[in-house]
């Protein structure tokens, strides 16, 4: 308790409040908490078990085999006990915060920083046709915790400089952003392997550079310019890379096609899999489900993920689908239902997701998401929903600020190092900007480009005065 | 713009130069953000009609707004229709008809196309609006294989002839790929429904209303660029154009330059150039009507002036130009003073960063004319 000397004149006050609470059992018993153990390498370690009995328990049962060096007298370490059991981390602003940051900060105190936790995801998932779902208790270690906050930040900072570059009317056309969503593609990238692969529609700027193409790529794409990952002549919804299938510009045909990568890598049995991502408008289409019964007949290795973000452009969800559990809309296809603002669930449902596809068939997952920006930059996104709800979610449930405070109080990372990332993320995609502003365009001689594979057209047809012929510029990457 | 000058054209001149000049002061990149095309109002003289200054939009929303007045059983519908529709184009018919007659579906255009030939069965009038052109694909089986072929295959005892699907189509300057297809060929190679494609407001809302009480299914391809850009004088009395029928908007006996919808007025522009640079008299003609197509009107221009153009956003090879050029040569061959020439989108998919390039603008139809005049 060195570090809560600042507040030695509010101790008697704390003591007394715990004392009532520690006589009242039944107070401290409240749903939805997440139980957090730091394990050190340093030190002695401070366990406890915590055991959730089923995955939509919310009981928690302390185990009180505490082997920690203990200093302190019994009475405080049984209050000790009850903060950890209560140590949600949203409360950390409340007045259970203040002595739980205290403990955490006593404890962290004696070791600089954690190079791994064990987390419980904070919403539970929802399956279908399932018995076991995916592991609610799961390992973060700081590379990871590095690796995930940066990816999130720097996906946020690219949608933000494609929004203000749109508003510049550098970008035109169509540019559908991720902010918001960047928790599903960077936890579902987190538990891919090198040899699997996925598909989504247009709001794809996330998952291009989750799946290796630098932001000048990215914005380049946008803008036109030949630094763009298509070289300009896609634009937003069509950036490619390998093993990234795209960009896709009509809603729900990329599920089909999905189900044809996975029907290869079974095939070609390399033990990869495909992600089908498809959004909550698109769940209506019919070719959706003519491609979950295909896969569910052949047992493809394809894990359908519909990012559901309530709204299919303007039209919320409930008025567009009968049946809004969309992990369950593959019927037979079993399904898990995942928090898509929680970087780590939708880790940890990805992981389970890959090896249920890859022994016994295809699966249905949902991750229930929001996006703060409208549909497209034409939607102010608030005709149809209220500012209120915007905000709210921003402050709530937003997936950055959430996993970085997740870490910071786990003590992997510290604030000075999200300062440090946060810095070199906007000055990445700063200089990315310039470049992408100041790119030039391909030259009409790429008019008539990688339109056929060995073009039997000696020239265009059509043209006065001009000889374009046809080059094949990139030899495709499925090959 | 007064209405009451009387060379509209003119006005329309002075007035896009000073548009285009204000948007040149407005905006940096101004080649970007000026259309390939300069809008060239029809000449309308109302005489005791009344008419109210609209554009497209208002146009096609006050024909709806007509139709379903006039038909208890007309109902409208499509993807996001409610609240307006993403052109504006079904703004307060909701509010006016009520839900259990304008109404959303869901994101399914084949649902869209079957459930509409559905209601078209019953005798009821469907009006459905598939969203963007491009998204017609899932769709086409059910407008080529039910809609087309169910009079011809139930022997005349049931048909969906009281459908109208009205599809935005055409490029708009930034669509790339996807939002800006032409696929009126395809449709066009379907015998059973009807084609047709307004160039402006009086135009769109005529055609609307006359697709809604053919008694064929219709499709009306509105060019979406000219929602907005075109204004004209519009009837506001409920009136139906002629389907199959073409309109000669300028006489000429050189050349006949023919397109449809945006092109039209690509065209207009182009026979004034040729005017001034080449003292070439041309005949600018609106097809209007894809399928059927006006082929004596054509023929009988063709014959006249011995040498033909035509012009449309679609690609070349199959575009709906090479029906009508395979039909000129075989019935005009002998009045032909030159071949046929097509200026049209190229062979590639419809490009993001080179629209420019790809449209049929005023520069590269003024060159093929040239080079079928001196043939």
């Amino acid at each position: 308790m060195l570090r809560t000397l600042s507040r030695v004149s509010e101790l008697p006050i704390i003591v007394k409040q715990l004392q009532k609470v520690r006589n009242c059992k039944a107070a401290v018993a409240v749903t939805n908490k997440t139980l957090v153990t730091v394990t050190n390498t340093n030190q002695q370690q401070h366990t406890k078990q915590a055991n959730s009995s089923s995955n939509n328990s919310n009981n928690y049962s302390i185990n009180r085999n505490n082997k920690y060096n203990n200093h302190w007298t019994t009475q405080q370490q049984q209050l000790k006990n009850h903060l950890r059991f209560d140590s949600r981390r949203s409360y950390s602003s409340s007045f259970f915060g203040l002595f739980q940051n205290a403990a955490q900060s006593g404890v962290a105190k004696t070791n600089n920083y954690a190079t791994e936790a064990t987390v419980q995801v904070n919403r539970p998932f929802k399956l279908h046709r399932l018995e076991e779902g995916p592991e609610t208790t799961v390992k973060l270690t700081k590379d990871e915790a590095l690796k995930y906050y940066t990816q999130m930040q720097t996906i946020r900072r690219i949608e933000t400089a494609a929004g203000n570059l749109y508003k510049e009317k550098i970008i035109r056309g169509f540019c559908h952003l991720y902010s918001g969503q960047e928790a599903c593609a960077v936890g579902m990238k987190a538990a891919m392997r090198d040899v699997d692969n996925i598909i989504s529609a247009y709001r794809v700027h996330g998952w291009t550079y989750l799946m290796g193409v630098p932001p000048l790529g990215v914005l380049g794409e946008l803008t036109g310019v030949q630094s763009g990952c298509a070289r300009g002549k896609g634009g937003s919804m069509h950036m490619y890379s390998p093993n990234f299938f795209g960009g896709n510009g009509i809603v729900g045909a990329q599920v089909p096609l999905g189900t044809g990568v996975a029907l290869a890598c079974k095939y070609k049995g390399n033990g990869g899999m495909c992600l089908a991502l498809y959004g909550d408008g698109a769940a209506n289409q019919g070719q959706v489900f003519e491609a979950y019964n295909m896969a569910y007949l052949w047992k493809l290795p394809v894990i359908f993920v519909c990012e559901n973000n309530n709204y299919g452009m303007g039209t919320s969800s409930e008025r567009a689908s009968c049946n809004t559990d969309y992990y369950t809309r593959g019927d037979a296809l079993p399904g898990i239902w995942v928090d898509g603002m929680d970087v780590l669930a939708v880790r940890s449902a990805t992981e389970f997701a890959i090896k249920y596809v890859n022994e016994q068939g295809p699966l249905v997952m949902e991750t229930n998401t929001y996006r703060y920006s409208g549909h497209s930059m034409s939607d102010p996104g608030t005709s149809y929903r209220t500012r209120e709800e915007i905000q709210e979610v921003r402050q709530k449930r937003d997936p950055i600020t959430s996993f970085k405070e997740l870490c910071i109080e786990l003590g992997l990372i510290t604030t000075d190092e999200v300062k440090a990332i946060d810095l070199k993320v906007r000055k990445e995609v700063d200089e990315a900007t310039a470049l992408a502003k100041g790119g030039t365009e391909l030259a009409l001689s790429h008019l008539w480009t990688d339109v056929y594979s060995n073009c039997l057209e000696p020239k265009l047809r059509g043209t006065n005065g001009y000889n374009i012929d046809h080059i094949q510029e990139r030899k495709g990457v499925n090959h | 713009m007064p209405p009451d000058l009387c060379d509209k054209i003119i006005i329309m001149k002075v007035s896009s130069l000073a548009r285009g000049l204000f948007s040149a002061i407005k905006s940096n990149a101004a080649s970007s953000t000026r259309s390939h095309f300069t809008y060239y109002p029809t000449k309308f003289s109302p005489g005791t009609r009344d008419v109210q200054k609209m554009n497209m939009f208002q146009a096609i929303n006050n024909a709806m707004d007509q139709a379903l007045e006039q038909d208890s059983s007309a109902l409208l519908f499509g993807e996001d229709v409610g609240f307006g529709g993403v052109f504006r184009c079904s703004v307060n018919l909701r509010d006016k008809y009520g839900k259990d007659r304008v109404f959303n579906t869901p994101l399914c255009e084949q649902g869209i196309a079957g459930f509409a030939i559905g209601v078209a069965n019953t005798g009821a009038t469907a009006i459905a609006e598939i969203q963007f052109a491009d998204y017609i694909f899932p769709s086409f089986d059910q407008i080529v294989n039910e809609a087309a072929k169910y009079r011809y295959r139930s022997g005349g005892l049931f048909d969906c002839g009281s459908l109208t699907f009205r599809v935005p189509c055409g490029a708009v300057g930034h669509g790339a790929l996807y939002h800006s297809q032409s696929p009126e060929a395809y449709f066009a190679h379907t015998p059973g429904l009807r084609v047709v494609i307004p160039r402006g407001p009086i135009k769109a809302k005529g055609l609307l209303l006359a697709c809604i009480r053919d008694a064929n299914p219709c499709i009306m391809f509105e060019p979406k660029t000219l929602y907005r850009a075109a204004v004209e004088d519009v009837p506001t009395e409920a009136y139906a154009e002629d389907l199959g029928k073409c309109d000669i908007l300028r006489e000429g006996k050189d050349v006949t330059l023919v397109g449809w919808g945006t092109q039209v007025h690509v065209l207009l522009e182009v026979a004034d150039l040729a005017k001034k640079q080449l003292d070439i008299d041309c005949e600018v003609i609106d097809l209007v009507s894809i399928l059927p197509w006006d082929t004596q009107t054509i023929c009988n221009s063709v014959n006249k002036t011995g040498r033909v153009l035509i012009a449309h956003e679609a690609p070349f090879t199959q575009g709906f130009g090479s029906e009508m050029a395979a039909y000129i040569q075989e019935k005009c061959f002998l009045r032909l003073e030159a071949p046929v020439k097509r200026v049209t989108g190229w062979d590639t998919p419809f490009p993001h960063v080179f629209e420019p390039f790809y449209l049929p603008d005023k520069h590269r139809c003024l060159a093929a004319l040239k080079e079928i005049i001196n043939y």
